[in-house]
């Protein structure tokens, strides 16, 4: 089954007089329970490509379908709705909610999709003791190491049970071990729950991970395989 | 359990000056807006007050031809048997009482001093002399049957050096046109309040002041007091009569009638600018957050929060903002209201021709006024807020999770 499926799709960016194609014509299908790498150098339209599959950005022109709807035309709210019930996402800068304690955090999404508080309490118990965080759970973000709150994100792209989750550079801001952990989890999370894992990375030790992986160069896919 | 209320909470906390100065210009501005009212409202009520006790009651019955500009004590601008419409009015279930009053220009003497005075004939029993009764400071109020006794003001008193006991020369236009004199003791000395009233009115008993002014059994008006003010033009309409002319309070104080509609323009204008400045405070602590927190409303955002939840967010903030900064205004207010309710504030004589203001103001807070002012400053304080709210929510994800912070 489908989750994602872009075709011809290009992103042009123009600040002023000039033009940055990020995107020069990429088709890409991405299938449920997939756990694939979009690789390539700085510049080359990771970020891009995942902005354009979370919703997050839309296409200069191209066709990008998410779990069966056509993005372009969607209004703001449109976008958010389908990103709440279909997307998660890990971001290189942890992007925890500095105010929230790791606890709140992972409950943020269920709040906006309107579970109810005993369903929330399940859903984030559940979470934190898959991410092994209940220990953890009333702390605020500036008192867990850069690792812990990686994988807080990752119950927190986790919790409304998405379809698909889109990391950029989850690992970047980790040191070696903690980089680890957070693939490990990743991985046991993909096979356990089979959600859709796309991460994009340009290190050789995350990219061992990925069962898929799609080398970009210039707004281009320049490789698309199978490693495993 | 998370909530909107509570991520607002805990965001005013990060920065817990910045939130505190920000409550604190509402608070201020509101205690400020309540104080400005309380101070309106006390001068305004004294000043009605005053004129209504003092000078024109709430309904007068005049002689159809009489004049008040002229103070004549002719016949045919008078009365005749005063005491008798008197007594017809005060059987009138509205009416709190009824007394006739004789008002003649004089001149009072002493030694080389002199002063233009209104010499007021008064029914020394009557209710209706309760502010003179109640302001007496020297002396003792006067007597029906006194007929070499006078009541005076204190600041006249001061101005031509009188205790109670010494002799005054006062000169009054007669009711033929010519002028009279006659040596009267000062029986007591009063203070209304008002200095201005104080300094130009001498106090006989209306019998005196009849004989005196050579206009017997006349009265320039019944001076009427009601139970409730807001009834003179229902009871001014039942008495319509073709013998006399009956003016209720507004049509007497057209002026202070005026003055208070303008005062409530001039306040509320006042009170937007108040309002709009203390607004621009908060929209200006919201700004800055909604630039501090760029990439916060992106991560949100790509959660799943849409705009509207956003803007929920930043008046959340607002609200809690306003709610704290204004209950502590609305005890401000209350409570420099209530001290100068008390104490009062000196202002002197302010020499307002027509107006009898007190010297002394003392502020008055009205609830409604309580209300209306802290409802309205939530309200424009949650408009304001509207701005910042918006300018956050229409954030583009992508470009907001790029931002710096």
């Amino acid at each position: 089954m489908e989750v994602a499926k872009l075709t011809a799709v290009t992103r042009i960016y123009k600040v002023g007089e000039v033009e940055t194609h990020a995107l020069r014509g990429v088709n890409l299908t991405i299938q449920s329970g997939e756990f694939t790498a979009l690789v390539g150098p700085s510049g080359s339209g990771k970020t891009t490509l995942l902005q354009l599959m979370g919703c997050l950005d839309q296409p200069t022109s191209g066709q990008v379908v998410v779990d069966g709807q056509e993005t372009r035309g969607l209004n703001r709210n449109q976008r958010a709705d389908l990103r709440k019930g279909t997307i998660g996402f890990i971001f290189q800068f942890f992007a925890l909610i500095p105010t929230l304690t790791a606890y709140e955090n992972i409950e943020m999404p269920l709040l906006l999709t309107g579970k109810s508080p005993a369903e929330r309490r399940e859903r984030v118990m559940e979470l934190l003791e898959a991410v092994d965080m209940t220990s953890h759970a009333h702390h605020r973000p500036d008192q867990l190491s850069g690792g812990q709150q990686q994988r807080v994100a990752v119950a927190r792209a986790l919790s409304t049970q998405p379809k698909m989750i889109l990391a950029d550079e989850p690992t970047a801001n980790l040191d070696t071990e903690n980089g680890e952990q957070v693939m490990n989890l990743m991985q046991k999370l993909n096979r356990e729950t089979g959600t859709t894992f796309v991460f994009a990375t340009h290190d050789p030790r995350v990219i061992r991970y990925a069962r898929r992986v799609v080398t970009l160069r210039d707004g281009l896919i320049e490789d698309d395989r199978i490693v495993s | 359990m998370l909530s909107y209320f509570k991520m607002a909470y805990r965001n005013l906390g990060r920065h817990r000056r910045r939130s505190l100065l920000s409550a604190l210009a509402l608070c201020v501005g509101l205690a400020l807006l309540l104080f400005i009212a309380a101070f309106y409202e006390g001068e305004m009520r004294s000043s009605m007050e005053s004129t209504l006790r003092l000078n024109s009651g709430h309904l007068q019955i005049r002689s159809l031809d009489y004049d008040p500009d002229k103070l004549s004590v002719a016949w045919e601008y008078l009365i005749e048997n005063p005491q008798q419409v008197a007594g017809r009015l005060e059987a009138l279930e509205q009416v709190e009482v009824a007394t006739p009053r004789l008002v003649a220009s004089g001149i009072v003497s002493v030694r080389n001093e002199s002063s233009g005075v209104q010499i007021l004939g008064i029914e020394p029993a009557s209710r209706a002399n309760e502010p003179y009764r109640r302001g007496l400071i020297a002396g003792k109020f006067l007597e029906e049957d006194d007929r070499e006794g006078a009541l005076i003001g204190q600041p006249l008193a001061h101005n031509l050096d009188l205790q109670v006991g010494d002799q005054l020369n006062l000169l009054v236009n007669t009711s033929d046109g010519s002028v009279d004199e006659q040596l009267f003791t000062v029986r007591g000395i009063f203070s209304t309040g008002v200095t201005t009233y104080d300094k130009g009115i001498v106090l006989l008993p209306l019998a005196k002041a009849q004989t005196f002014a050579g206009a017997e059994n006349h009265a320039s008006f019944i001076f009427v007091l009601l139970k409730d003010r807001e009834q003179a033009d229902a009871v001014a309409a039942a008495l319509q009569s073709s013998k006399y002319q009956i003016e209720t309070w507004k049509e007497m104080n057209e002026l202070l009638v005026l003055m208070e509609d303008f005062s409530n323009a001039y306040l509320f204008i006042l009170d937007l600018i108040v309002m709009g400045v203390t607004a621009t405070v908060i929209v200006n602590t919201l700004v800055m957050a909604v630039f501090e927190r760029t990439r916060e409303i992106g991560i949100l955002s790509a959660i799943g929060m849409k705009g509207r939840q956003v803007i929920a967010l930043f008046l959340a903030e607002a609200s809690l903002l306003a709610v704290g900064g204004l209950a502590l205004g609305v005890l401000l207010g209350w409570g420099i209201s209530a001290y100068f309710g008390k104490v009062g504030m000196y202002f002197g004589d302010l020499g307002l021709s027509g107006i009898y203001l007190g010297d002394r103001i003392y502020t008055y807070l009205t609830a409604q006024d309580t209300v209306n002012l802290t409802l309205l400053s939530l309200v424009i304080t949650l408009l304001a807020s509207l701005y910042p709210a918006r300018l956050a929510a229409r954030m583009e994800p992508v470009e907001a999770l790029h931002g710096k912070n």
